[in-house]
């Protein structure tokens, strides 16, 4: 909040040049990174600082860039779900579902309501995962490591449902083109009201160590600020977006996947500093929870897979016993169903902000052009106006409130 | 909230644009259009001021290579989203391989720095008034545009993933 103050005092009074006169050879450059364990990922930021005070920073990104893009044109459709998996690796259902979605709409099949609850609950789990690492890690880096440790045992937990699921825990590769690849079995439902009753209260200790902790509230507030109008103009996205005033939700705003249905409210900051951007996602996590019950409370009957036997595997059994299901089988295997014409743009609500697939498909077997919209690519690119003016210190702890994803950013 | 309708939207930039777009499309319920690509700026300018479009909110810009249409081989495709009618509008501009120039958007949005920047790495187009145009997600060294389709994803000397096995 004082930002401004502290660099009038310590630019304009009491420095000692080193270099006579030329004020600006007396500045320091430093290498943040690319491997540095205050960035949480492979990035790596070049900033030209004053003392403490960071003058300016260039950032540098593309170290784990693995060319999924390329890489989709030459795979099948339901191949190019476990790429998405590994953009956002903190919330891999909601890409691997945003990819579900994209592909339905493109080839225009509803599913029923049953898997999208499913996908509901699967994705606001994921949500939660997401913000909670994003928000223990700027306990760590304000010097609180407690919440830490205790957070991610709860991450653990989520990812116990995941694995029960569908087998996997971190690269989920879960749900399927047309719905999900099984039905919640006991163990699941089971795991999920455990989870309901007990990660409150673990969760509220978590708030109580930092919402109100005086030495946090100084480190954060007024840290990294940014502006709605700013922010807009930036692309921001999600928690980032919401923090500095602005409500967009892609959840609300174009629902997919009856997200209609339920009664959630939007938290939206103020500032758009740290402090609000940690809020955000503290009430998103209630918000999220509150979706979670709903869901489990209104679970519809019915399939959990729509009547698309081009795009949805049939069950193993039949394969064996059914000539029909095998030449399916085999047909989606070999990538060889019709996929119409189309171009087609579909976004869904990340865990950073606004995950979007633009898809162009020629009617072949692969796309013939995938983009990713991934948020943290996008807003990353704001983060030198954020730091300018502030210290190194809250660089560090505006980066990790971004929750920059090194996966998501490079794709 | 979505009280304006793409048919709404086409005819007002019609009326302001007439001259400057080629095709109008409704793929999926997305307004598409493509445009001159030397209006593209004042396109974006004019929808960002706009006080009823209010297309504040630059979603993405991306490339895309069709090596058939000649002279026009690479486009640029836009999307811009107006939060406050929620409408979204997708816009492409097709120009030509051999001088792939295009003006940048990045006076109107900050966003569209590292968007064209990535553009510009994997498919070499030029925005010219970029302050920063250089590669972003592959090395610096690199003298190609990986995403252009005369380049292949396989190893073009193994022989045991012949693309008629896959049926591609």
């Amino acid at each position: 909040m004082n930002q401004l103050e502290v660099k009038d005092k310590d630019v304009n009074v009491g420095a000692v040049l080193r270099n006579g006169e030329d004020y600006e050879a007396d500045y320091t450059i430093i290498n943040l990174g690319p491997t540095h364990p205050a960035t949480h990922g492979v990035f790596q930021n070049i900033l030209t600082m004053d003392g403490e005070i960071v003058i300016d920073s260039e950032q540098t990104v593309g170290y784990i860039h693995r060319a999924f893009e390329k890489i989709a044109e030459r795979r099948p459709y339901y191949q190019i779900t476990p790429l998405t998996d590994r953009m956002n690796y903190c919330s891999s259902p909601i890409n691997n579902m945003g990819w579900h979605m994209t592909v339905e709409k493109l080839i225009g099949v509803e599913i029923p309501k049953r898997a999208q609850y499913m996908r509901v609950i699967i994705m606001e789990l994921a949500r939660i995962t997401d913000h909670l690492v994003c928000n223990a890690v700027i306990g760590v880096d304000a010097g609180a490591l407690t919440g830490f440790t205790y957070m991610f045992q709860w991450r653990e937990k989520i990812y116990d449902i995941y694995e029960q699921i569908c087998g996997a825990r971190l690269t989920t590769n879960i749900g399927r083109i047309g719905g999900m690849e099984r039905d919640f079995n006991n163990e699941v439902y089971r795991l999920i009201e455990l989870f309901l009753k007990e990660f409150p209260k673990g969760f509220q200790e978590f708030g109580n160590l930092l919402e109100r902790n005086r030495i946090f509230y100084d480190r954060t507030v007024g840290s990294g600020p940014i502006t709605g109008e700013r922010a807009l103009n930036y692309g921001f996205t999600g928690p980032n977006l919401r923090a500095a005033g602005v409500d967009y939700d892609v959840r609300v705003m174009n629902p997919y996947s009856s997200y209609q249905d339920f009664e959630f409210d939007i938290p939206v900051g103020l500032n758009g500093d740290t402090y609000d951007r940690f809020m955000v996602r503290q009430h998103e996590i209630w918000e999220s929870l509150k979706i979670i019950r709903q869901a489990l409370d209104n679970m519809p009957e019915g399939k959990h897979f729509a009547d698309v036997p081009e795009f949805y595997l049939p069950p193993k059994q039949d394969v064996y016993n059914n000539m029909e299901a095998l030449i399916w089988h085999f047909k989606i295997i070999m990538g060889e169903t019709d996929v119409p014409k189309g171009e087609i743009y579909h976004a869904v609500e990340g865990g950073n902000g606004e995950l979007g697939f633009y898809l162009v498909s020629d009617g072949g077997r692969a796309p013939y052009k995938l983009h990713f919209r991934r948020p943290c690519f996008i807003f990353y690119q704001a983060f030198p106006e954020m730091i300018k003016g502030g210290m190194l210190s809250d660089a560090i702890l505006t980066l990790s409130s971004l929750n920059v994803i090194a996966g998501e950013l490079d794709a | 909230m979505g009280l304006i309708t793409n048919e709404f939207l086409l005819e007002r930039i019609k009326q302001e644009f007439g001259d400057a777009i080629r095709v109008a499309d409704f793929p999926y319920g997305m307004l598409t259009l493509v445009i001159e690509p030397s209006r593209i700026v004042d396109i974006l300018r004019w929808l960002h001021e706009d006080s009823i479009l209010k297309m504040r909110f630059l979603t993405d810009i991306c490339g895309s290579h069709y090596p058939d249409l000649i002279d026009h081989e690479l486009c640029v495709v836009y999307h811009v989203h107006s939060l406050e009618n929620n409408l979204r509008l997708r816009i492409k501009a097709f120009i030509p391989v051999t001088n792939p120039e295009i003006p940048s958007a990045t006076a109107v949005y900050s966003s569209a720095n590292w968007m064209e920047r990535e553009t510009y790495d994997f498919y070499g187009v030029i925005f010219t008034g970029h302050p920063n145009l250089k590669r972003i997600l592959n090395v610096d060294e690199m003298d190609y545009f990986p995403l252009r389709k005369e380049y292949p994803l396989e190893d073009a000397t193994r022989t045991d993933k012949e693309d008629h096995y896959f049926g591609r």
